[in-house]
């Protein structure tokens, strides 16, 4: 081994030929460096104009003004949701119209077939309606947040946002670029869950993970939307219900990245307890996103993703539920029965049997939680209109008892419960260890179930309900 | 040409990478801080052609394509968007590790116009590893923008590989970004990459290193930039140094006895 | 003639001359990877509207440092 032996004398004479200098030499080394380069661009760049406005530091100037910055953060987040919920109403209805007339002619179809109602049943109403369930009111909001929050991306905004946060991730015992990949998550849990990556240290990185699902991601949105419509509209204008709307759902988000951080404070001081790393952010200059192209290719994109999804895991869930909510034991439903089992602690939490288990049911995917609880109260009852949010908003407050507080706490348990599957399946690819995704699963869980129960008997103590 | 073997597990060997090593398919990798529009020129010059996976043994993405020019295929590897390669991360230490021990055939180091000083200290770290260079200054478009004019012959001069101006974006500059750096890989053009000048104490410490460096690894591996990694005292990639020099002196061993 | 303090007392919209680090191994290196080398003018940008980080202007570059890091780099006014 006389060559390892030769490569460890090297290592020994460098060492003795640096002494105690290490610092001054690796000084010297990146100096000579940055040098060069400093001379090279000064030989090889050169500006046209005289005085170049800066554009990039006017525009941060307002965005991460003391005053300003904080407001006009939460006013885009609340204007992008605004978009999304106008953008969205038209082309859902339009589809809503659409799919329905469909069903219509295809229960027909199979009247004219003679075909047992069984069949019927399990295609038309299940498998079918569910998946126009999916098509018309999650894909559209779907499909018009993702292109949005694709083109703050590139236009470079989300390090502004993580520049003004990062005090509070700070004193969280969190990584500054929690705040991107927080934001990341808006687009897609998963997604944020692998643009953990770019935080070293494995500490930091597992907070980032297990606090990413507080974030509604796509999927989650239109309930929230949904929800928060229905309950709002009614007796007040269009224009008005949009925005009070848009202010709910930010209002969710808002709370949300608050508990985002106490979560991570609580991780930091308990189970991950450990050194904060050191931290450089660059705020890249402004860039000028190709708007048309992001817009088409993401919308595409989306809708393409939304289907498939819709195809592979709405469907059959819905088949599931219909099978579910008409094979009867005794005199009652299968999914009576989970529900009646579970109705007793969902009361606890402001929400019925049902609703949970629809969240149950929902585990694969987060858009098909609205649909499957719509259709298990549906199911077995005489079929309606399910287009409109009046028939909507009479399906729950009348035939199933719906209070606004039952809709609040609906939407905190959507902010805060276990991840969708493919949330899951990233965070063992990631982590490689099932405790973690044990954990990345009961801890929002628990924080839903524990706030939901908060909530609910503070309005009702205090009489507001 | 090529490392093709198995060796005894360690990250010596393009197959250790997770790349596919033969010698009819040239390997090429794509470096560059990150921001610069890097993954707009990956994207352009494999199209769908490309897979995602990780890094052997670490949670760092990598993507690898293949594009075809001139009727030859060539593999093209997305290396970690870094500032530097002083291996102060993970991502330093891979896109570093793979530079030097997986020898690809031409490296293309992305720099952005509107930023070239900054970025311009990884180009000036790569050309000490390897002179299979090639120096990618996109965001042209960008930097017109904002009124910026680059003297491309003049970098060129002052760092001693050839230079081309893209803008990835709109698919600007690319075919000669092709052209050249395909003619880097076929050694029809032989960058000369103009060292880097430290200190005269560092200098001094380098020519008394480099010798007993190039006894030991001939030229496989640039001896100057081995000795300015052990007078940093640059402990990872001493290991890997270990390592390789092992795996070398089995190849060696197997060929002699062939 | 102004006195050597650290990055993070610059008030903003001044620049600063860089005299060294005050800092050993990976954040040390970290910095002068950065490029805050002995010689380098850096711009202070702005602060963050709740006061940390920092963005400073180094060759070019926008990048935020936090009260940590920003306060082991000392500096002369210029």
């Amino acid at each position: 081994m006389s060559s390892q032996i030769s490569l460890n004398n090297l290592v020994e004479e460098a060492q003795r030929l640096t002494g105690s200098r290490q610092n001054e030499i690796r000084d010297s080394i990146v100096k000579s460096i940055y040098s060069t380069a400093e001379n090279i661009a000064a030989n090889t760049v050169s500006s046209k104009i005289e005085r170049k406005t800066n554009w990039d530091r006017k525009i941060d100037n307002v965005l991460t003004s003391p005053v300003w910055g904080f407001p006009i953060m939460f006013g885009l987040l609340a204007l992008v949701f605004w978009v999304t919920i106008t953008g969205a109403n038209i082309p859902s209805a339009m589809l809503a119209e659409g799919l329905f007339w469909i069903e219509a002619r295809l229960t027909d179809f199979f009247l004219a077939m003679d075909a047992p109602s069984w069949l019927h049943g399990f295609l038309v109403l299940g498998v079918y309606r569910s998946l126009a369930w999916v098509v018309s009111v999650m894909l559209p909001p779907m499909a018009i947040f993702f292109p949005i929050f694709t083109l703050l991306e590139d236009l470079g905004y989300l390090p502004r946002v993580a520049f003004n946060l990062d005090r509070f991730f700070k004193k969280a015992g969190a990584h500054g670029k929690q705040a991107l990949t927080m934001s990341m998550g808006f687009g897609c849990n998963a997604a944020g869950i692998i643009a953990c990556r770019v935080i070293d240290s494995p500490r930091e990185r597992l907070i980032a993970t297990l606090t990413n699902v507080f974030v509604p991601c796509n999927g989650r949105f239109p309930t929230l939307i949904a929800l928060a419509t229905i309950f709002i509209s009614g007796s007040v204008s269009l224009s008005v219900s949009s925005t009070l709307a848009t202010l709910s759902v930010a209002g969710l988000v808002v709370l949300g990245i608050a508990i985002t951080l106490l979560v991570s404070w609580l991780l930091s001081n308990t189970l991950l307890k450990g050194e904060t790393s050191l931290f450089t952010l660059e705020l890249p200059p402004y860039r000028k996103p190709q708007v048309g192209q992001v817009i088409i290719r993401s919308v595409l994109d989306r809708t393409v993703f939304v289907l498939t999804r819709a195809m592979l895991i709405a469907a059959p869930a819905g088949g599931i539920i219909w099978l579910l909510a008409n094979t009867y034991t005794g005199d009652t439903s299968i999914l009576s029965v989970i529900a009646g089992w579970l109705d007793p602690f969902a009361r606890h939490m402001g929400l019925d049997g049902f609703i949970l288990t629809a969240f149950i049911l929902g585990l694969p995917a987060n858009e098909i939680v609205f649909p499957i609880l719509i259709m298990s109260y549906v199911s077995g009852s005489a079929m309606m209109e399910p287009a409109s949010l009046a028939a909507l908003r009479q399906l729950l407050v009348d035939g199933h008892g719906w209070t606004w507080l039952t809709a609040l706490c609906t939407m905190i348990f959507v902010l805060c419960h276990w991840p969708c599957g493919t949330t899951l399946l990233t965070i063992q690819r990631e982590q490689h260890k099932g405790r973690w995704t044990v954990l990345a699963a009961i801890i929002p869980t628990v924080t839903g179930i524990l706030l939901c129960t908060f909530v609910n008997y503070l309005v009702r103590g205090l009489g507001l309900i | 040409m090529g490392l093709t073997y198995q060796s005894t597990g360690t990250l010596t060997t393009r197959e250790a990478f997770n790349v596919p090593a033969s010698d009819n398919q040239p390997v090429i990798a794509l470096a560059g801080n990150p921001n610069t529009g890097k993954s707009t020129v990956f994207n352009a010059l494999t199209g769908l052609r490309q897979h995602t996976g990780n890094w052997p043994g670490k949670t760092v993405l990598q993507t690898k394509g293949t594009f075809i020019h001139n009727g030859r295929k060539y593999t093209l590897v997305d290396l970690p968007g870094t500032y530097s390669l002083l291996a102060n991360s993970i991502d330093e230490q891979v896109a570093r590790d793979f530079i030097c021990f997986a020898q690809p055939e031409a490296t293309i180091v992305v720099v952005d116009a509107t930023c070239l000083e900054r970025n311009l200290n990884l180009a000036l770290q790569v050309i000490e590893i390897t002179n299979r260079v090639v120096l990618c200054v996109n965001l042209m478009d960008e930097a017109r923008r904002k009124q910026l004019r680059i003297e491309i012959n003049g970098l060129s001069k002052a760092l001693g590989i050839p230079v081309v101006a893209t803008a990835a974006r709109s698919k600007e500059g690319l075919p000669e970004l092709l052209d050249i750096t395909c003619k880097v890989v076929s050694k029809q053009l032989e960058p000369n990459p103009k060292a880097v000048r430290y200190s005269p104490e560092v200098e001094e410490a380098i020519s008394r290193l480099e010798p007993q460096i190039k006894a030991l690894f001939g030229n496989s591996i640039n001896p100057r930039w081995v000795a300015l990694r052990l007078l940093d005292g640059d402990m990872n990639l001493i290991k890997n140094l270990k390592k390789y020099h092992h795996r070398e002196r089995i190849k060696a061993a197997r060929e002699a006895f062939a | 003639m102004a006195g050597s303090t650290t990055l993070n007392d610059v008030p903003v919209g001044s620049r600063a001359l860089v005299t060294g680090v005050k800092a050993d191994g990976l954040t040390r290196r970290r910095l002068l990877d950065l490029g805050l080398v002995p010689g380098t003018r850096v711009e202070v940008v702005r602060r963050s509207p709740v006061g940390d980080p920092i963005a400073f202007n180094i060759r070019g570059a926008v990048i935020a440092l936090r009260h940590e890091e920003s306060s082991k780099v000392t500096v002369t006014s210029i």
